[in-house]
């Protein structure tokens, strides 16, 4: 059952990534990468319970973390520079 | 009772794998920006929380269950402040909203948008 799971959160990574090459604007890069870090820690988690070493929890709890942080420090960067972006299409 | 706990933690995790599929279906193939962001923050959060529940049902009491209560509240908080300040960004930086009329779809405009 921890099989299916991991499959389908590996399914949907695959999604992510392929939007986060196709997307048209930066800004749905930026939610596929989001997306995407956010199924990491589902998998992480997911993975730890399969292979019967809860351990991997932590590992997930600092993924979790950096990846918020990171998405939010990306988006205050590009908050003002996204102008040139979308004029180019 | 074991075997009640495996079948209701099942149920979590498929359902929750369920609606994690219909996120990135969601995200794959709507049109723009605002409807790509709904799908895949709303069935995100719900997909994420389902699925850690159910690992929590098959963890049982104890500190595996807190570190997966801590993902379970962390993933609740960062996820939607993400989404807010991805929406806003893209608003702040000249990112419209399309509009389904007619059967096409085009930017939603402020002064057409009244009429019919």
């Amino acid at each position: 059952m921890f099989a299916i799971t991991a499959i389908a959160v590996l399914i949907v990574m695959a999604v992510a990534l392929a939007r986060a090459f196709l997307g048209p604007t930066l800004y749905d890069r930026i939610l596929a990468v989001n997306n995407f870090g956010t199924k990491t820690v589902l998998l992480i988690a997911t993975i730890g319970f399969l292979r019967g070493r809860p351990d991997f929890l932590d590992i997930a709890i600092v993924y979790a973390l950096i990846n918020f942080i990171s998405i939010i420090a990306v988006l205050r960067f590009f908050e003002y520079a996204g102008k040139q972006t979308t004029k180019e299409e | 009772m074991e075997l009640v706990i495996d079948i209701i933690s099942w149920l979590f995790l498929i359902v929750g794998s369920f609606f994690c599929l219909t996120g990135g279906l969601g995200l794959l193939r709507f049109p723009d920006f605002f409807s790509r962001i709904h799908a895949a923050s709303l069935t995100d959060t719900l997909g994420a929380s389902l699925i850690l529940i159910g690992l929590m049902f098959q963890a049982g009491w104890g500190l595996v269950m807190a570190k997966l209560l801590l993902i379970l509240l962390f993933s609740l908080l960062a996820g939607t402040t993400a989404s807010h300040a991805m929406a806003k960004a893209a608003l702040k930086s000249g990112l419209k909203p399309l509009e389904f009329k007619k059967g096409v779809y085009k930017e939603l405009s402020g002064e057409t948008s009244s009429k019919p």
